[in-house]
């Protein structure tokens, strides 16, 4: 009885995470690789297999293109002001405040948001005509910005949103690789007499390139999916990602072609595309942190 | 003694936490006004028709139902993927059998996989079984995740010593026992902080919500969104439903601060 135990037991315990895992992780996952493969259509009773057809359509799709610059240029817009001032932030925390602890709940809070919610208010405070933004702009002289219809606007209204939740998340990860960093490395760059901001660039920020890949690299792979913020930001936006899908990101194209359009087979070929990318991203992410570390 | 630092670091943190609580705050002001005097002017003293316009919320969205479902929801995931999770975790850390190192090597190598990218054979199936529309739709899918495993597997790895397992074997107790006795209650730091983060995560989730469930039995989120997507958009009306739902976790986040804050230290989360 106890050999049986001993021998079956670990494999009853390790097999309700890969039996679930794979029926609703990784089946799906490959699954959409196949639907690709069709003309499939929400409510058609045969769907035909047409190979790659999809994707070819998929390369020549501008609207396509459009979603990827976009996810592209709203994750550049809000990764690296991000990391910058989540530095700066997480060398403030390490200071030797009072109420530590407070402080840091502090900067925390926006991260338990419900993201939902908080795109809303923003969407409001980038309101094209009431909004607050425009009004203190207004105050020190600038003209309203159209928040929604143009392209950069709303990638910047949109990357303040990410930014606003994920900066201060951003710093106490940071943070806590500060702290790792040894004492005694300090204390000699002091008494070779280097002044506070060269041990910030000679000492604090070298130490800090892994954590600092791997918020990176973390970012990328959240930001690559980023699909609340566009679907949310307009009121009765829909999908469309505004009237020229100026702000349509590629989950919210995939959405629209899925669940408006009910196009199976091609929103199927626009998920495989970007976990392909997103794949490729962590790969290379790999490779650079073994380097780094070593 | 570290000397204590300058105003100065305190006044760009202060303006810092005070940015981050502002939009809060905002949502709070303009739920308390009257709509029409939105236009144009932004004092930041609030009106006294909160309210009126969160017994607007009720009338228009089904939100104590909503509330409800994602108490359910979050309750249900959260609990089962901090025990499959303690239980793998276990066997990974503490259990010797063959294929141990190939299979623990799956899991670490699925932390990245978009498993969201999957939502359109998922919706399939769902329709197929019938769950389109009902809660179930979105607690299966949720119900382990591949960092649960790996977050449990190193924290027990150092957690419980070796010895104790054997000896627990030697006085005849069944795995599961050992399981049981030894494992679970020397889990409860790290299995209490992944259920604060797997509940966050399941009770912000939105986009395969948006997908499977429809108006009539929202998650708190989904209410919010058929809030504001309806044709004209009264925003008294709607930022006090975001205020609303933003009450409890901000509860939660007094009470809990403090442990989140570890937490996301220890590396608790993935983005």
């Amino acid at each position: 009885m106890s050999n049986v135990d001993a021998k079956i037991s670990p494999y009853l315990f390790v097999a309700p995470f890969f039996v679930l895992f794979a029926a609703v992780g990784l089946f799906p996952l490959l699954y959409t690789a196949y639907v690709s493969l069709f003309d499939w259509e929400v409510g058609a009773d045969e769907p035909g297999f047409i190979g790659l057809e999809n994707y070819r359509t998929l390369f020549e799709d501008d609207q396509f293109w459009n979603a990827l610059f976009n996810t592209f240029s709203i994750f550049v817009l809000s990764s690296v002001p991000q990391i910058v001032i989540a530095v700066v932030i997480a060398a403030l925390l390490n200071a030797n405040l009072r109420a530590r602890t407070g402080w840091r709940m502090g900067v925390l809070l926006p991260y338990v948001a419900s993201l939902v919610a908080l795109t809303i208010i923003f969407g409001n405070l980038f309101g094209p005509q009431y909004g607050l933004v425009n009004d203190v702009l207004g105050i020190i002289g600038i003209d309203p910005i159209d928040w929604q219809a143009s392209t950069f606007g709303s990638h910047v209204a949109i990357a303040s949103m990410v930014n606003w939740r994920w900066t201060g998340y951003n710093a106490l990860i940071i943070l806590a690789a500060m702290q790792a960093i040894p004492r005694d490395v300090y204390e000699a760059a002091l008494v070779d007499g280097a002044s506070a901001l060269r041990r910030f660039f000679s000492i604090t920020l070298p130490m800090l390139k892994p954590t600092l890949i791997f918020v990176i690299v973390t970012s990328t792979i959240g930001g690559l999916q980023i699909f609340t913020e566009p679907k949310l930001f307009e009121p009765s936006g829909g999908s469309g990602g505004g009237t020229e899908h100026q702000y349509q990101t590629v989950v919210l194209y995939l959405y629209q072609s899925a669940f408006q359009g009910l196009d199976l087979g091609y929103a199927s070929a626009i998920a495989w595309v970007l976990f392909l990318i997103v794949i490729a991203v962590a790969g290379l992410n790999f490779f650079i942190t073994r380097r780094a570390v070593r | 003694m570290m000397k204590r630092p300058s105003f100065t670091i305190y006044g760009i943190l202060g303006a810092f936490v005070l940015g981050s609580a502002f939009p809060f705050y905002w949502s709070f002001l303009v739920a308390s006004r009257d709509n029409s005097v939105l236009t144009g002017d932004f004092t930041l003293i609030p009106g006294g028709n909160f309210f009126s316009n969160a017994a607007r919320v009720f009338d228009t969205v089904p939100f104590w139902k909503a509330l409800g479902n994602s108490f359910v929801v979050s309750g249900t995931v959260t609990f089962s993927v901090v025990l499959l999770s303690t239980l793998a975790g276990f066997a990974f850390a503490k259990l010797r059998f063959r294929g141990r190192g190939v299979l623990f090597l799956f899991v670490v190598a699925t932390l990245a996989v978009p498993t969201q990218l999957g939502i359109i054979p998922l919706y399939m199936a769902m329709a197929e079984f019938g769950w389109a529309g009902r809660l179930e739709a979105v607690i299966v899918p949720n119900l382990v995740t591949a960092f649960g495993v790996f977050w449990m597997r190193q924290y027990l790895l150092d957690a419980i010593p070796d010895e104790l397992v054997e000896a627990a074997r030697m006085d005849g107790c069944s795995l599961w026992r050992a399981f049981w006795h030894v494992a679970l209650p020397a889990a409860r730091p790290a299995a209490a902080m992944l259920g604060v983060f797997t509940f966050m995560q399941s009770w912000n989730d939105f986009l395969w919500p948006l997908v499977v469930l429809n108006a009539d039995n929202p998650t708190l989120q989904i209410a919010l969104e058929k809030l504001q997507s309806g044709y004209y958009v009264d925003y008294s009306l709607v930022l006090a439903g975001t205020t609303l739902a933003t009450v409890p976790v901000l509860i939660v986040f007094l009470v809990l601060g403090r442990q989140i804050v570890a937490g996301v230290m220890q590396g608790a989360v993935k983005g």
